[in-house]
């Protein structure tokens, strides 16, 4: 147990990080959640807020666009992630294994990672461009098309290649928490099991896999936060068309609040955002868990 | 004698001190697109500090689709904000019932009323007042390939709207380019501005009474007239994608017979470096529709202002009156051509540009605004997403206005 001397000391070292985190993080949550239910407005004027109750939460959902927006966003986040982790555990067991060359392809392959976000989307929009672009330019001297296409310009494809864009930026995070993790997993263990007789996708489904799943919920997690407020890519590279067709969640609380000059709505769009993004973790954790139990038992 | 000489030692001491203590650096917003180039509006900046000298001015660039929202946020940042912005005229109504923009009007000299051309002036003015000085007066051209047309027998370009898709589809049929008409119809303002072109040459309204009257009449027929074009064939499908500067590529590259496109186009165009199409490169008003309009053209001039928090207001005008002047408007005209009524009988102004002067007097008499709403911005992103979807072939033309209208009515 602690003395009441180490109880004081413990809580005067907690009080520097806890008036920071009350500072950057409990009082914008806590202001944006009051402004959430105002009609507050963003002015130069003084003008009186008042409070409208759930009124801007029941715009928010009641507007098809947004219901749209939100199932968009969770189709990006499913499919990015989704493909992050496996090209990112494919490349890391790779990346494991002993070869020459395997430091420089492991330096190598964090360069996308470390490309800026809008610097990346520019990049992509132009190797997508229909006239001048190198994906058109390639897949033609391949064969694979007759003529060019319009990748972002169309709305049944826009969103993919956004997506593709995406993963290409994020899937090294994914390659080394894996390839970080998969150096942990006992070589014994997958000697014994091969012994045993147990194939490649066998151990690593039963041995491997379990073991990284750890260090991998952490940036599943991670990435899943970041995905499901995606706008920065999008911005940069389609601008929410054609046709709505990549505009996500986030374009709203943006649009609310910079164009429209509407705080409180766009903090209700704010709080809607960030309460799915904690349910969505949330399932994640209580996954993790009962596989962790199931495990055990 | 000693004692002068101390009091000229402190005179000189203030003297060399004096200028520090009152130089002022304005904050200074512009875009780094169209118009004027970064290179013009610096030399002008340095014309003007050398006449200013205890001003000095911080220039920053932004893409046009990032202006709006840096006025916006700076609005708080008190005395640290801007001190000078450039902003469209589409923002007016919204920046004055907001407080963002000083009320100018007392600043103004009272003969420039005459001067400068009404169109310009609407750039700046809401309910009566003054928020700024009109700066780039400017509008879209037609802009078309002189060769082109030659070689699919045609000596003139068209007057109508309908003369050019008859030009076109002669070009097209000719082979001598695939597509012959290039837009830019990405999901973004810069539609809207071809939209109003068209919508102004059918003699259409966006609202009546405060009601969405775009669902019928010129408007219905300028989006009707849009989706045919690309139906046809005649418009080049990846404009759907397109900005002014992809239209401008696009059009340098020999790849489109006609383009609609602003003012800085015209020296761009035909500048060897940028264009391979140079000197083939001719501009007229963009067209009209018989029986309804000789020619037509949008608004898309911008102004001037102080913002509200500016701490140096007195000293940004000073900026601003520069920027505006008549001379200094008429030694930058080869990207944006002046406000003033008489730069465009100045020999100097016209010479080398004898086509988009000609142009232009037919052009700026025409102007037509987009809707002067408060609520613009939104009124704009809800016809782009319609209109989109209408050029993209996902919803007719009367369903993608209808939702147009009945989303207009949702607005808060």
């Amino acid at each position: 147990m602690f003395g009441r001397r180490q109880i004081r000391e413990k809580w005067m070292l907690l009080v520097p990080a806890m008036a920071v985190l009350g500072v950057i993080t409990l009082a914008p949550l806590v202001n944006t959640l009051w402004l959430s239910f105002t009609d507050a407005k963003i002015t130069a004027i003084a003008t009186p807020v008042n409070l409208i109750g759930l009124e801007n939460y029941i715009y928010a959902l009641t507007d098809p666009d947004f219901q749209d927006a939100l199932w968009r966003t969770l189709y990006f986040t499913g499919v990015s992630v989704g493909l992050e982790v496996a090209l990112g555990i494919a490349i890391a067991l790779l990346l494991n294994q002993e070869f020459r060359g395997r430091t420089l392809l492991r330096a190598l392959i964090i360069l996308p990672w470390a490309v800026p976000t809008i610097v990346n989307a520019v990049a992509w929009r132009l190797i997508y461009h229909p006239e001048y672009g190198a994906l058109n330019s390639l897949l033609f001297q391949l064969g694979f098309i007759s003529s060019y296409q319009s990748w972002i310009g169309s709305p049944a494809l826009a969103l993919n290649m956004v997506i593709l864009a995406d993963v290409w930026k994020n899937f090294p995070l994914v390659v080394y928490v894996a390839l970080a993790a998969l150096q942990t997993v006992p070589g014994d263990l997958l000697k014994a099991a091969a012994i045993e007789g147990a194939g490649p996708w066998k151990r690593f489904c039963a041995i491997t896999l379990p073991w990284i799943a750890g260090p991998l919920l952490v940036v599943v997690v991670l990435r899943t936060i970041e995905a499901f407020r995606v706008f920065d890519i999008v911005y940069a590279m389609t601008g929410g068309g054609p046709a709505d067709s990549t505009k996500t969640a986030s374009f709203y609380v943006y649009q609310e609040y910079f164009n429209y000059l509407r705080s409180g709505s766009g903090a209700s769009y704010a709080v809607l955002i960030a309460g799915i993004s904690a349910v969505l973790i949330l399932a994640y954790y209580a996954a993790a868990r009962r596989q962790d139990q199931g495990g055990r038992a | 004698m000693k004692r002068l000489l101390c009091l000229a030692t402190a005179a000189a001491t203030l003297g060399l001190a004096g200028p520090a203590w009152a130089e002022v650096t304005l904050n200074a917003l512009f875009m780094s697109q169209a118009a004027y180039s970064e290179a013009d509006i610096k030399a002008m900046t340095a014309d003007f500090e050398k006449a200013n000298p205890g001003i000095k001015v911080a220039l920053e660039f932004v893409p046009y689709e990032a202006l709006h929202d840096k006025i916006v946020a700076a609005a708080g940042a008190g005395a640290d904000g801007y001190d000078v912005v450039l902003f469209d005229v589409i923002w007016p109504a919204e920046f004055a019932t907001r407080g963002f923009l000083q009320d100018v009007t007392a600043r103004i000299p009272a003969d420039a009323t005459d001067k400068i051309f009404e169109g310009a002036w609407t750039t700046v003015e809401y309910s009566g007042k003054r928020y700024g000085m009109p700066w780039i007066l400017d509008t879209k051209y037609l802009f078309y390939n002189e060769d082109m047309l030659k070689q699919a027998g045609f000596a003139n370009p068209p007057k109508t709207w309908a003369e050019l898709a008859t030009q076109a589809r002669a070009i097209k049929d000719k082979g001598i380019v695939q597509y012959p008409l290039v837009w830019s119809w990405s999901q973004a303002e810069a539609m809207i501005c071809d939209f109003t072109t068209l919508t102004a040459a059918h003699d259409g309204k966006f609202f009546v009474e405060g009601k969405p009257a775009f669902t019928a009449g010129g408007a219905r027929d300028a989006l009707a007239y849009m989706k045919q074009t690309l139906e046809d064939g005649l418009t080049n499908p990846a404009s759907r994608e397109y900005l002014e500067e992809d239209v401008r590529r696009v059009f340098s590259n020999g790849e489109a017979a006609f383009a609609l496109n602003w003012t800085y186009m015209n020296a761009l165009a035909n500048n060897p470096a940028e264009s391979k199409v140079a000197g083939k490169v001719k501009v007229t008003s963009a067209p009209g529709v018989e029986g309804k309009s000789g020619a037509a053209g949008v608004n898309g001039s911008m102004g001037l202002g102080i913002p509200a928090n500016s701490p140096h207001a007195d000293e940004a005008w000073t900026y601003i009156a520069h920027l505006t002047n008549q001379s200094v408007q008429e030694s930058y005209s080869r990207l944006s051509l002046p406000i003033w009524k008489a730069s465009y009988d100045n020999p100097k102004v016209a010479e080398g540009q004898e086509g988009l002067i000609a142009a232009a007097r037919q052009s700026i008499a025409v102007m037509y605004p987009r809707p002067l709403v408060p609520a613009y911005t939104e009124v704009s992103d809800i016809l782009q997403k319609n209109l989109h979807k209408a050029l993209l072939g996902e919803t007719g033309v009367d369903d993608a206005l209808a939702a147009a209208a009945q989303r207009v009515e949702r607005i808060r």
